[in-house]
């Protein structure tokens, strides 16, 4: 009788087990994160020094952690459906980054107030996209394209070509680190955990994706259909502009296309981590492991000693590569 | 017609054979045991219960589905157990209009039938396309008025209905000698559904074969020569239309024979409180009053009653008071998030109302869920099931759930019985009912006569107006049948 309950015992947690393996191997973003793993280890490979992986580590997590902020504002903006992306994610990185280390002019007491420049540069920026898409009827892809230019232009005006210095404290800041962690990394898990809540706890996430799957029917059901996309585009603006002052800080200085990789950066962490591009479907930490994918294809190939035009079209290769298969796989309910 | 005798021939090899065959959708089984034929000429009605096993029955025959055991044989060659079964179907001439409309929107009709006829002559086809499809739609619904060359999305429901059901009966170079048409008539009204049975039986007559999927008793006994009855994924019952009578087919498929001489008392003696809802077209509505919404279908009721919950709902905040709740009969438009479980998709409307916050209170959502799964019986076993693994009139009762489940003082209902059974209309009739003592107020749209008969007032639209007001006993079938065909008869 014991032997009889044993067996069953081990058969429960047997199928348990396998159930569990089913439904990990069945989220999306799983796979991003093999794909980084993989990257890691073959760059690691042609590293020489005993301190290469440790320090290809770090670099990893601090270069997609900037990929990572903007790449969650990406996210909620394609939840929203077909047709709906941020393309003024570089302009207004610029501009914000530009605007608030012109105002700071290097002085370290005025952090806060440069902060909060960027995060006001980023709401104008999102509001103005919105207005665009909402009063003018402007597809999203066309009026974030075209505010893009503006956003660009505003930046060039300001500040003529001139590399804006950040101030000391603040470029300390984003190159340290805390504990092994860089403090950008620090940050965009942050913003990532935040992100997380609002997409799968939150009533505004479950909005989202609603009208992401089908405005109609949630406006029909009482959804607040206006709100919930000036909400989701304007939070996308503020990340970007959060993201472009830090990397100015980072950078040692904002120039004139420091944002111009986050473009295609900001979509591809959210397609390859596995959301859906048809809307409705997020998910925040496929972002990451698409992020240090990225950032370790690049280095990758560059330690194989590959010339910048091989490295590039390589890249590209990868991408779409991935975005295809992303996009089959996805398709299935 | 003449061409689809000639390649039938003879009478005597059955279109399709289905023997011992069975579906199972992992540990779910939705068809077992089923053995089944149709000879040419016959008109079989299929009948049963919503999650009966209906449409995956006939999504066998079409070969949509290929059966996880049993054999599938078309006009006497045997189907190997492969995927190819559709292409099968296809040459033999098995066509299909389904329940959820199935004609892309962004197309115009004449390039719908270009979808399926897939060896078409490419030269000139949009042309010769717009004269298929009109001569198709001429000859099943006389006087229908539908350009070809109309965007899908553009037409009323019930036209988008007459299109696919016109595109199935049309000519192609393999010509149709089975067409499955699952709820047909469910968009349609009264006359144009007449006009469809009146096409089945003079197509049968030509020796071409129908299976007919309907809620609707009448239209079966009308059309058929042969009933199946279908239960929990078996065919229990399969006989000549002569050995049925209303009551041994309702028994059959295992219903509660409903009691409407009950109802009809309590409807009665009501009063109603204040006036609630005034519109600009004369449409008005009473504190737990039911108000119906008459006509031919697709002459602005549909359209009225979006307005009315748009204007009374926001684009840019969601109230914990809500003023008005929208039940969709369109499920797939105005209704369904395809991607979510059963339990989000139930939830939507009355987040705000029990979460109080920012955050979504879970416990409270799952008990919301539990007790609207228990109260309508919605047949699953798990709420978290995606909401698509429902069949058509579960999804509904989803629908009915995430409405009723809120506070709000008005339900504005758009048609929303389509592909619902009888058990399950006596169900929410009686919830209706309850609720409207309780003090709510229903805006009911319906082509179904019968649910008219339901309501306390009723408004008859023509052509997007308002042209009668009737209440109390003036509800009658006559009378709506009159106001709603007026100018016709006077133009007669």
């Amino acid at each position: 009788m014991k032997m009889i309950e044993n067996k069953i015992d081990a058969h429960a947690t047997h199928s348990a087990l396998v159930r569990g393996l089913v439904s990990f191997a069945k989220k999306q973003w799983i796979w991003a994160y093999f794909a980084a793993g993989a990257t890691y280890f073959v760059t690691l490979l042609v590293v020489p020094t005993g301190g290469g992986a440790g320090a290809l580590l770090y670099a990893a997590l601090t270069f997609a952690s900037f990929a990572v902020i903007v790449g969650v504002g990406q996210m909620f903006v394609v939840t929203l459906g077909p047709g709906n992306v941020d393309l003024s994610i570089p302009a207004t990185m610029t501009l914000a980054g530009t605007l608030a280390l012109k105002f700071m002019d290097t002085d370290s007491s005025l952090v806060v107030p440069g902060i909060l420049i960027a995060i006001g540069v980023g709401l104008a920026c999102g509001l103005f996209n919105f207005s665009l898409i909402l009063v003018l009827r402007i597809p999203p892809i066309i009026a974030t394209l075209s505010s893009s230019f503006l956003f660009q232009s505003l930046a060039i005006w300001s500040n003529r070509g001139l590399r804006i210095k950040p101030p000391e404290v603040l470029a300390n800041f984003s190159t340290g680190g805390f504990g092994g962690v860089p403090n950008v990394a620090i940050i965009a898990v942050l913003v990532s955990i935040v992100g997380w809540f609002v997409l799968e706890r939150a009533i505004a996430g479950r909005w989202i994706s609603a009208v992401g799957q089908n405005q109609r029917a949630a406006r029909l059901a009482g959804v607040p259909v206006n709100a919930v996309r000036l909400g989701v585009y304007t939070g996308c603006a503020v990340l970007a502009g959060l993201t472009g002052f830090i990397l100015a800080c980072f950078s040692g200085g904002a120039n004139l296309n420091m944002g111009t990789e986050y473009m295609l950066m900001s979509i591809a962490v959210v397609v390859i981590g596995g959301s859906s591009i048809a809307g409705g479907n997020s998910n925040v930490p496929g972002i990451w492991g698409a992020a240090l994918f990225m950032f370790l294809i690049v280095s990758m190939l560059n330690s194989y000693g590959l010339g910048a035009g091989v490295r590039l079209m390589l890249t590209g290769l990868i991408i779409v590569s991935v975005v295809a298969l992303a996009s089959r796989t996805g398709r299935r309910p | 017609m003449i061409q689809n005798k000639k390649v039938i021939g003879t009478h005597e090899v059955p279109i399709i054979t289905l023997a011992e065959v069975a579906v199972s959708f992992g540990a779910v089984k939705a068809l077992s045991d089923v053995d089944f034929r149709i000879m040419p000429g016959e008109c079989v009605g299929v009948v049963g219960h919503n999650g009966a096993g209906k449409s995956t029955f006939v999504n066998v025959i079409n070969g949509r589905l290929s059966p996880t055991s049993g054999i599938v044989n078309y006009a006497g060659d045997n189907a190997q157990a492969d995927f190819r079964n559709a292409d099968r179907a296809r040459t033999v001439g098995i066509r299909s209009v389904f329940q959820e409309l199935s004609l892309c929107p962004n197309l115009t009709v004449l390039e719908n039938l270009r979808i399926p006829y897939r060896n078409m002559p490419l030269k000139n086809w949009r042309k010769e396309a717009g004269q298929v499809v009109k001569k198709s739609l001429d000859e099943i619904f006389p006087g229908n008025g539908i350009n070809p060359y109309s965007v899908v999305a553009d037409l009323p429901i019930a036209e988008r209905q007459m299109v696919e059901i016109a595109i199935a009966f049309s000519q192609r170079d393999i010509d149709a000698r089975l067409v499955i048409l699952d709820e047909p008539t469910s968009s349609l009204d009264g006359s144009i559904a007449e006009q469809l049975l009146s096409y089945i039986k003079r197509f049968c007559e030509e020796g071409g074969s129908i299976i007919f999927i309907s809620h609707m008793l009448g239209e079966i006994f009308d059309v058929a020569t042969r009933i199946v009855v279908m239960k929990d994924g078996r065919i229990i019952d399969d006989n000549l239309v002569s050995k049925f009578s209303r009551d041994t087919l309702v028994d059959a498929m295992g219903h509660v024979v409903p009691d409407t001489p009950e109802i009809q008392v309590a409807k009665k003696n009501r009063s109603f409180g204040e006036e609630v809802l005034r519109m600009e077209n004369g449409l008005s509505a009473r504190k737990g009053e039911i108000i119906g919404l008459a006509g031919l279908a697709g002459h602005g009721q549909a359209e009225v009653l979006a307005a009315c919950t748009l204007a009374r709902s926001s684009d840019w905040l969601a109230s914990r008071n809500p003023q008005v709740v929208f039940v969709a009969g369109d499920r797939a438009r105005d209704g369904l998030m395809p991607l979510w479980s059963i339990m989000r998709n139930l939830s939507l409307q009355t987040l705000v109302e029990f979460s109080r916050g920012f955050w979504i209170n879970r416990i409270k959502e799952a008990s919301l869920a539990d007790r609207w799964h228990s109260k309508i019986g919605i047949k699953t076993d798990n709420l978290m099931n995606p909401i698509l693994s429902l069949s058509g009139g579960n999804q509904q009762k989803v629908l009915f759930s995430r409405a009723l489940a809120s506070s709000a003082p008005i339900v504005v209902m758009d048609d929303p019985m389509r592909g619902v059974d009888v058990g399950t209309k006596m169900e929410v009739y009686r919830m209706i009912r309850s609720e409207a003592e309780k003090g709510r107020t229903f805006l009911w749209y319906s082509t179904e006569t019968d649910e008219i008969l339901e309501c306390d007032r009723v408004f008859v639209f023509r052509e997007g107006e308002i042209v009668s007001e009737l209440t109390g006993d003036e509800i009658t079938e006559d009378n709506l049948l009159r106001t709603s065909f007026a100018m016709q008869e006077s133009i007669q």
